[in-house]
């Protein structure tokens, strides 16, 4: 372990966790003038093919109030078959089946290599997973048809044994009848009606066979799948019923007149979904995948009216209170999601569209189900359906990359509290005496739950330092964290996966050299964003930035090395070097800003940021450029205008595009076509180069980004030219003519004017 | 023929002797009395449409409450004094033979008019009754004795306690004596006489049935004896008016009454047949004003000269008093009864169909009269003058032609609405909804598939038959093929709609489960033409029995379904007419949803009528919006038990739809009857989505309507859709004086939309006459008209009135309208004789009939769904229908000529005109029997059933077996004419004489004493005529 940045990528690859301090400050005080909090990125599922699951079940701390799993960290008296528990100090009997252990007969959790150990639960039936497929019909023609075939197309990629269902709608909402021969029979609802979960399953008829199933239950909850056969049916048995019900479904019939919109009833179908879920399989894995192509007008959750002259709402007519639908249907949609959460269902919504669709008031349906959220322009392109076929892609044991139904339960010690967690999830209210007082995220909790995650599923996890300042440094100079997650595999087992981590604790005042090189500046730029994101859903932006800058500020004040008043003599250590530059591209992101962003895509790109991991998380925040010319292999280049170079093809990631930008010069052999001529190969490979690596990263990313393939001069080089730091501008013309890059026409301030305002500020007593 | 393009076609051209006769009654409308009408009488100005002013109240004497009141109610409040015999009228015609001088007589040229003047002749021999003997008795007879007098007169005879006495079987003696040796020995009706004075005698005078040729079973009699015991009881008690007296008066006509001879007292058959030999198989041209046309009864041709065909229009009476105080005075009823999609047989012309392109209908600018036979061309041609509201109006510029030398114009014969009295117009875009064309119609199908009707087989019978009957789909003439789209749903309780577009491969149900708010959840493929999607179609028939095969829903909705099916209808802009097939109460959760609340406790009570009313007044507000989206309800009832058809019926009712009821239906049993209805209901002629509008001359309008209609208004009739089986029978009051030289004119118009999806105005025009003279009223008269008109009158009164209430009224109205004939037209004879009007002859016995309807029977034995059924029947039946079921037809069928095509005599109603060695057949357009007396010839037996002896009969069929057989065959042939005109199907039942069904069988002996109460002709006569004697003195 030479190095922190070493040991900080060990850590991520064995446990999924991120700190954000890689040593602690021992005391309350101490900590909040760290201005960064103590926290995690934790990916609870992180893909590990070297951590084969134990099959059986974890060893709990008998204090009730405790129940920590035995971990690598406990002390263990191996002739007394005792081990103590390193949160509470609880000393607990081994269970009757450990009577064999010793020094050398360890069990896995024991090996402090398995800080990180998944177990198999055996007991409890397995309930085949559900996929619930939600489908707009009020589509144009060729996009329901690419729908319809993607649609086919999944069911041969379900598990064969996997429930499906079928919701359809448009003016009404048609639940679809699997089950039956002959005829397709399907229950229909008016769509503007909402119906209490209730009502949905007495007009589906799904309680009559509930109620006496209730009493039987603790004998045969094999039944359970019986009483709402008719909608949920395995794959394996109707995939041909349903592949001729999806090969005839046909576009909304009802006429949609010149100047309307075509009356979607999302609110009603959604809430069918949930209702039809809730009653018959509550607490088993559940996907409710809606496909949508345009906003809901009628009923509730209505986004916007049918008339076509009204236009769907924008930041502007959010800010000037004129969204008039927009409460409503978000009170809608977060009532569903809540009670989506509740039964451990997760909601998927894919949104193909050229215009909005309501994602700003239906986000909270997969951010609070640790659902995805797809946009895309139409279900006839292959963003969409590549992303949608990614969804059902395989890790490497041939399992489904989805799990459900988790609850995240974070245990920690004494000297520690938890402040809240933010990520896709919701709470599950759970106090114990770990949750802290104070809420970062979604708080007041120790307990979450998400309904649906993958491997990269990853949560901020805020804690509190709750050592008294003039207490001692906590005993074993350690402190501890037990990350313990339960959820439905993808194969339907039942799985706990447990980590613990413990970090040493440092006195600030002493240690404060190895607080700081402890730091991680790539996770903590992440933490903060999240806490900005999460921030401004519900705040201003501006309050928001002016929070992130006071942060940044102190934290610099906190850090840098410099004398008062003098902003040249400003140093940051090398742990701290990229963090104000993260935050200066964070204030410019479109998590922060909704300039020249629907209201949609906002909510897009934060519900993206608020689950990728560290990585993914980063790319968003500052976007990869990479450079491709004859003077040598490709590399990373600086983001920023002066990279923009005539010679050279720039290949920028923003996580959500991709984006290949040919410079003056090269746009100018292509076109001339010189790549086609055999003397210039070389130029023809280099061309290709950024393309192969762009398919590289299309490939692997999850939802597939928007592939952008423009020139110098082309319309869509917008999207670099908004990305790259504006350094040369139209008002700092000293740069024109020089080959130094293109200037971008923006008032925005660069990072070189942010930087010396950052410094003037850190160095300025005045703070 | 050929609706469109009219030309002089040769039935006009040739049918001038009528009409050549009619201008001098137009030339009247010029006089100068009355071109000025007062400004209050004017007709409201919108097509069609709008509501009457306040100046259309009746100006008369009468105050304005009675019409607050029901119909009943109305008579009833309009003449106190009828229901107390108090001092008569004063008759302000004063000579009461003054109708039958020479100078009327000259107006009446028609050989109808003499055939009047031979009846009034007879007058005096038919009307009396007081003779006994043979019924035609000639005149001049006299009173035959001194006992006749008593009975007449009411007074009551000292012997008659002893009659009361159990033991008094020596009694009868003297009714044997008086009935005289040339009566047919009528032991039965004469035994229920005797019972009147009691129940207590009954038995008594039961057991021993002396009479010669008697040979009454003794297990018979007891069983008559203890049912009709309480039943007289009941009996007098409905008629407390009719017997004011009390008991100890009602003791009296009982021994005399035996003395009367049934056979003397008027006789329905005996008048049908006078009719139908005087006028049957002739030609009857409508060409004059007023002329009283051939009974219902009687076949004849009709031509119509200028006035409506009375297929069309059947007046109470073709003469309408001048004056409101003399309508008051006769207590008639004014009032028409309107079939306007009648039939018209194969031999009669169709009407014409006149399109005056985009300009419409010529309409008076006043009153919006239709141009027809009544507007009077003026002025060369340039102006015509309406028949109507007098208004001269200046002749459209297209529509102008020259007159001739008559002042006729010159295109007279050639345009149908100048020459006819009945023609159809087609209407423009104005009279359109929305000012756009409708769509054709749609038909929709929607099955009860609970338990019940699936184990019993109806669901996959019904399936079964809509495959066949789909193909005949009404159409009009000149199509190939019906433009009626066709829909289908299947319920319980939830809905089940079926996409059957042609396109698809296997049709699609979609279930909508929210009863509460029922939509529809498909428009394309719901309605569909049934030759496109006929492969889809029949797929779905085939799949709909199995589908629901396992299916143990019990619960169904039913306001939902109708809900539903209008709402498609709305959905798909057409009007259309919904076919329901249900069996149950509905009692799942839903609007609509009903109790059982068949009280029996209410019976004869003044809550009886809430018995008749909707359960909920959801029914009615959806009558309401299902007339305003033109969507017609017909319903198949399959009930096991109560269902409350006052409630499920509402709806049906109020759209003109058509309830058809089979109880315990039973699949080998009844399927027949259901089957040839839903064929008949779905191939029936019909127009939709209709407005009914009638106008008349100044000094009388319409006031109220009656049949399966819906008003918003008092003026416009509202009707989702109108068969040729549905009639409306109009009220007419006076406002104002009439003029006996301008008559009354009537014009109907009804604006509807064709089978084929055009929109159209049929018009019916009639013209009656005026008389200041009231024997003129009574001589226009006809009985069949006025039943009809109390029927509906007074089934229309059980919502509101208690029956007791409606039973007097009738009686006393009955009475004061023969009272006042007496008092004013009858030649003076002795207070104790009866004499009825030639054309009211056989009013009593109508009347008594309608009486023992089981609407008005106030008892706890007849099912309260059969009374709601029934009530609604008779609302929309026509003349002929109603006469038919009032007083049913009895064929002896043992007399049958076989070589003869023609039907057998009909015999009266009465167990006395019954054999035991005779067959007899019954039907009165719901139920048919055939009646088999147990000594039936057997080569009859044989012939008929092809079983040796009457045991062998199974009387379980409900069609005769087909045997080649002459017999068989004349039987069959005759079922089959009588079965052809009527609207409803008649289940045949056989009942063979002294076996349990028998009992069923008697109700329909309409003349004899009533099963469950009621009174037989000859006590209803005799308490008519007490009643009568009151009021003249």
């Amino acid at each position: 372990m030479a190095t922190y940045l070493e040991f900080i990528q060990q850590n991520e690859e064995r446990d999924g966790v991120r700190f954000s301090w890689n040593v602690w400050p021992s005391s309350r005080l101490e900590a909040t003038r760290m201005v960064v909090p103590l926290a995690c990125l934790l990916t609870p599922l992180k893909e590990r093919p070297d951590l084969p699951p134990v099959q059986y079940e974890p060893v709990l701390c008998s204090r009730t109030t405790c129940k920590a799993i035995l971990n690598p960290l406990c002390q263990v008296d191996y002739r007394a078959k005792l081990w103590a528990c390193n949160f509470c100090f609880q000393r607990n009997q081994f269970p009757p089946a450990y009577t064999g252990i010793s020094e050398v007969n360890q069990p896995a959790e024991l090996m402090p290599q398995f800080s990180t150990i998944e177990y198999v639960i055996q007991r409890g039936a397995q309930s085949p997973l559900i996929f619930l497929y939600v489908v707009d019909t009020c589509l144009e023609e060729d996009d329901l048809q690419a729908l319809k075939e993607s649609l086919q197309m999944s069911l041969s990629l379900l598990p064969p044994d996997a429930l499906v269902g079928l919701i359809t709608f448009g003016r009404m909402v048609q639940v679809h009848e699997l089950s039956c021969e002959g005829i397709s029979k399907s229950y229909v609802f008016r769509g503007t009606k909402d119906l209490t979960a209730k009502q949905i399953q007495d007009m589906l008829g799904l309680t009559k066979p509930a109620m006496p199933m209730q009493q039987a239950r603790p004998g045969q909850p094999h039944e359970q799948p019986f009483v709402s056969s008719r909608f949920l049916q395995p794959v394996h048995k109707i995939d041909m019923n349903l592949t001729d019900l999806l090969g005839e479904l046909q576009r909304d019939p009802w006429p949609v007149t010149q100047g309307k919109r075509p009356l979607r009833s999302t609110g009603v179908a959604l809430s069918i979904a949930v209702g039809l879920l809730e009653g018959t399989f509550p607490n088993t894995g559940a996907r409710i995948m809606l496909f949508t192509g345009g906003p809901p007008t009628q009923g509730p959750g209505m986004v916007v009216g049918d008339e076509l002259k009204v236009p769907i709402r924008s930041w502007h007519d959010i800010e000037k209170d004129n969204a008039r639908f927009m409460k409503k249907a978000t009170k809608h949609y977060e009532m569903l999601a809540n009670r989506t959460a509740t039964n451990g269902h997760c909601i998927d919504i894919y949104a193909c569209a050229l215009d909005q669709t309501g994602l700003l008031e239906m986000k909270c349906c997969a951010n609070l189900t640790g659902g995805h959220m797809v946009m895309g322009d139409s279900f006839n392109t292959s963003l969409f359906k590549q992303t949608f076929q990614r969804i059902f892609s395989k890790d490497f044991n041939g399992d489904f990359r989805m799990a459900f139904g988790a609850t995240l339960e974070v245990k920690t010690s004494r000297e520690l509290k938890v402040a809240g967690a933010i990520g896709p999830c919701v709470s599950l209210n759970v106090k114990g005496p770990c949750v802290s007082e104070n809420e970062l995220g979604v708080g007041g909790t120790s307990q979450w739950k998400i309904c649906g995650l993958d491997p990269t599923s990853t949560l901020g996890i805020y804690f509190e330092v709750v050592n008294q300042h003039n207490a001692p440094v906590p005993q074993g100079g350690r402190g501890a964290i037990q990350f313990v997650t339960q959820y439905q595999h993808s194969s339907t087992q039942r799985r706990i996966r447990v980590t613990t981590i413990a970090r040493n604790w440092a006195d600030a005042q002493s240690q404060l050299r190895h607080i700081e090189a402890a730091f991680d500046q790539e996770a903590a730029a992440v933490l903060m964003a999240r806490l900005g994101v999460f921030r401004a859903e519900s705040e201003e932006g501006p309050d928001v930035l002016r929070w992130l800058d006071r942060q940044l500020i102190r934290l610099c004040q906190k850090f840098g090395q410099y004398n008062k008043e003098d902003p040249t003599s400003f140093r940051l250590s090398d742990s701290f070097s990229l963090y104000p530059q993260f935050m200066f591209h964070l204030r410019r992101s479109p998590f922060l800003q909704v300039f020249n962003n629907s209201p949609d895509e906002s909510s897009y790109y934060r519900h993206h940021f608020a689950r990728q991991d560290l990585t993914q998380s980063l790319i968003m925040i500052q976007p990869i450029l990479y450079s491709y010319s004859f003077h040598g292999p490709p590399e990373p280049v600086l983001l920023d205008s002066s990279s923009i170079l005539a010679e050279r093809i720039l290949l920028m990631d923003t996580f959500f595009q991709i984006v290949i930008y040919l410079g003056e010069t090269i746009a100018q052999w292509r076109k001339a076509g010189y790549q086609d001529m055999p003397e210039y190969e070389n130029f023809k490979h280099l061309l290709q180069a950024p393309l192969d690596d762009a398919q590289e990263i299309l490939q692997a990313r999850f939802p597939m980004p928007r592939y952008i393939n423009t020139e110098h001069g082309g319309s869509q080089a917008r999207f670099l030219l908004s990305k790259v730091n504006p350094s040369q501008t139209h008002n700092n013309l000293y740069a024109w003519g020089q080959e130094t890059g293109a200037p971008i026409l923006t008032d925005d301030v660069s990072l070189q004017v942010f930087m010396d305002h950052l410094k003037k500020l850190a160095v300025s007593s005045a703070c | 023929m050929s609706q469109q393009g009219y030309v002089a076609t040769p039935p006009y051209s040739q049918s001038q002797p009528g009409i050549g006769l009619s201008p001098p009654h137009y030339g009247h409308y010029g006089d100068p009395s009355h071109a000025g009408s007062p400004p209050g009488m004017m007709k409201p100005a919108g097509p069609l449409g709008a509501a009457a002013p306040g100046g259309m109240l009746p100006q008369g004497p009468s105050p304005p409450g009675p019409q607050q009141f029901g119909q009943n109610g109305a008579h009833a409040q309009g003449h106190p004094p009828q229901r107390f015999p108090g001092p008569p009228p004063v008759n302000s015609v004063a000579p009461s033979y003054a109708p039958y001088s020479p100078s009327t007589q000259s107006s009446y040229p028609s050989p109808a008019s003499t055939a009047s003047v031979t009846q009034m002749a007879s007058q005096l021999n038919a009307m009396h009754i007081n003779s006994y003997g043979s019924g035609m008795a000639p005149p001049g007879q006299g009173p035959p004795g001194p006992p006749s007098a008593p009975l007449f007169q009411g007074l009551p005879r000292p012997p008659q306690p002893s009659i009361m006495q159990p033991g008094s079987q020596v009694l009868p003696p003297p009714p044997t004596a008086l009935n005289g040796p040339g009566a047919s020995p009528l032991p039965p009706s004469t035994h229920r006489q005797d019972g009147l004075p009691g129940p207590a005698p009954l038995n008594a005078q039961y057991q021993p049935p002396p009479l010669p040729g008697q040979t009454l079973g003794t297990g018979y009699s007891p069983q008559q004896a203890g049912s009709y015991g309480p039943q007289m009881a009941g009996g007098q008690l409905s008629y407390p008016g009719g017997f004011p007296g009390g008991p100890a008066q009602l003791a009296g006509p009982p021994q005399l009454q035996k003395k009367l001879d049934p056979d003397s007292i008027p006789s329905p058959i005996q008048v049908i047949e006078n009719d139908r030999a005087t006028r049957g198989g002739q030609v009857y041209a409508t060409n004059s004003r007023g002329q009283v046309p051939p009974l219902v009864t009687t076949d004849c041709v009709i031509q119509d000269q200028g006035n409506a065909s009375p297929r069309y229009i059947r007046c109470t009476t073709y003469c309408f008093p001048c004056t409101s105080d003399m309508a008051k005075q006769a207590q008639i009823p004014l009032a028409a009864v309107i079939k306007p999609f009648a039939t018209i047989p194969s031999n009669e012309t169709p009407l014409y169909l006149v399109n005056h392109g985009e300009n419409g209908p010529v309409r008076c600018n006043r009153c919006k009269a239709y141009m027809c036979p009544f507007m009077q061309f003026i002025e060369g041609g340039r102006r015509y003058q309406c028949g109507f509201c007098n208004c001269v109006n200046d002749v459209p510029p297209f529509y102008f032609q020259h007159l001739d030398h008559i002042g006729r114009r010159l295109d007279h014969y050639e345009k149908p609405e100048l020459s006819l009295g009945s023609y159809e117009y087609v209407a423009t875009l104005d009279y359109c909804r929305k000012n756009k064309p409708p769509n054709p119609p749609a038909f929709i199908f929607m099955i009860d598939v609970s338990y019940s009707n699936i184990k019993n087989g109806l669901v996959k019978l019904i399936c079964e038959e809509l495959k066949t009957v789909l193909e005949n789909l009404p159409k009009e003439e000149q199509e190939e093929t019906s433009a009626i789209r066709v829909g289908f749903i299947t319920y319980n309780k939830v809905l089940h709609f079926f996409n059957v577009k042609s396109n698809l491969a296997q049709p699609q149900m979609m279930v909508v489960t929210d009863v509460g708010e029922v939509f529809v959840p498909l428009l394309d493929g719901f309605l569909v033409n049934y030759q496109e999607s006929q492969s889809v179609i029949h797929n779905l028939l085939d799949q709909i029995p199995e589908m629901f095969a396992d299916s143990n829903e019990n619960e169904t909705v039913f306001a939902p379904v109708i809900q539903a099916g209008m709402e498609a209808l709305k959905a798909a802009d057409c009007p259309g007419k919904l076919f329901i097939f249900h069996s149950s109460l509905p009692t799942a959760e839903a609007p609509g949803k009903l109790k059982n609340r068949d009280d029996k406790k209410l019976i004869n009570t003044d809550k009886e009528k809430i018995l008749f009313q909707p359960q909920t007044n959801v029914y009615d507000s959806l009558a309401k919006d299902c007339v305003a989206h033109g969507c017609c309800v017909t319903l198949f009832l399959f009930p096991s038990q109560y269902v409350d058809v006052a409630s499920l019926g509402l709806v049906p009712q109020l759209t003109g739809g058509t309830l058809y009821k089979y109880n315990n239906f039973q699949m080998h049993m009844d399927s027949q009857q259901f089957l040839n209805d839903l064929r008949n209901d779905i191939e029936k002629k019909i127009g939709f989505d209709a407005i009914m509008r009638i106008r008349t001359s100044t000094g009388f309008r319409a006031t109220d309507f009656f049949g399966g209609i819906f008003m918003n208004n008092t003026t416009d009739v509202e009707m989702a859709a109108i068969d040729c089986d549905k009639a409306v029978t109009v009220e007419f009051k006076h406002d104002d004086k009439l003029a006996e030289d301008s008559g009354a004119l009537i014009q109907c118009a009804v604006l509807y939309t064709t089978i084929g999806g055009q929109r159209r105005l049929r018009i019916h025009n009639l013209s009656l006459n005026c008389s200041s003279q009231l024997a003129d009223l009574y001589k226009s008269c006809e009985t069949d008209a006025l039943i009809n008109f109390f029927a509906k009158s007074a089934f229309k009164a059980v919502l509101h009135q208690p029956l007791k209430v409606i039973r007097e009224i009738l009686v006393n109205q009955t009475a004061h309208m023969l009272a006042c004939y007496r008092k004013n037209c009858a030649s003076p004879s002795a207070a104790s004789q009866l004499i009825l009007p030639d054309s009211m002859k056989v009013l009593p016995v109508y009347m008594n009939c309608l009486l023992k309807n089981c609407v008005l029977l106030s008892r706890p034995e007849i099912s309260t769904d059969e009374r709601a059924y029934q009530r609604q029947l008779v609302m929309t039946m026509g003349v002929a229908d109603s006469q038919l079921f009032f007083y049913p037809q009895l064929l002896p069928i043992h007399t049958l000529d076989v070589k003869s095509t023609a039907l057998p005599t009909a015999i009266r109603c009465s167990e006395s005109r019954l054999s035991e060695e005779g067959i007899f057949l019954l039907a009165n357009g719901l139920n048919m029997f055939l009646w088999l007396g147990v000594s039936s010839p057997p080569e009859l037996i044989q012939g008929i059933f092809n079983v040796p002896s009457f045991a062998h009969i199974n009387t379980d069929m409900t069609t005769l077996p087909e045997v080649g057989n002459p017999y068989s065959q004349t039987l069959r042939m005759i079922i089959s004419i009588i079965q052809q005109k009527r609207p409803y199907s008649m289940k045949l039942t056989i009942v063979k004489q002294r076996e349990q069904p028998e009992m069923v069988f008697r109700q329909f002996l309409v003349e004899d004493k009533g099963l469950y109460g009621g009174s037989s002709y000859v006590d209803f006569l005799c308490c008519v005529h007490k009643e009568i004697c009151q009021l003249l003195n």
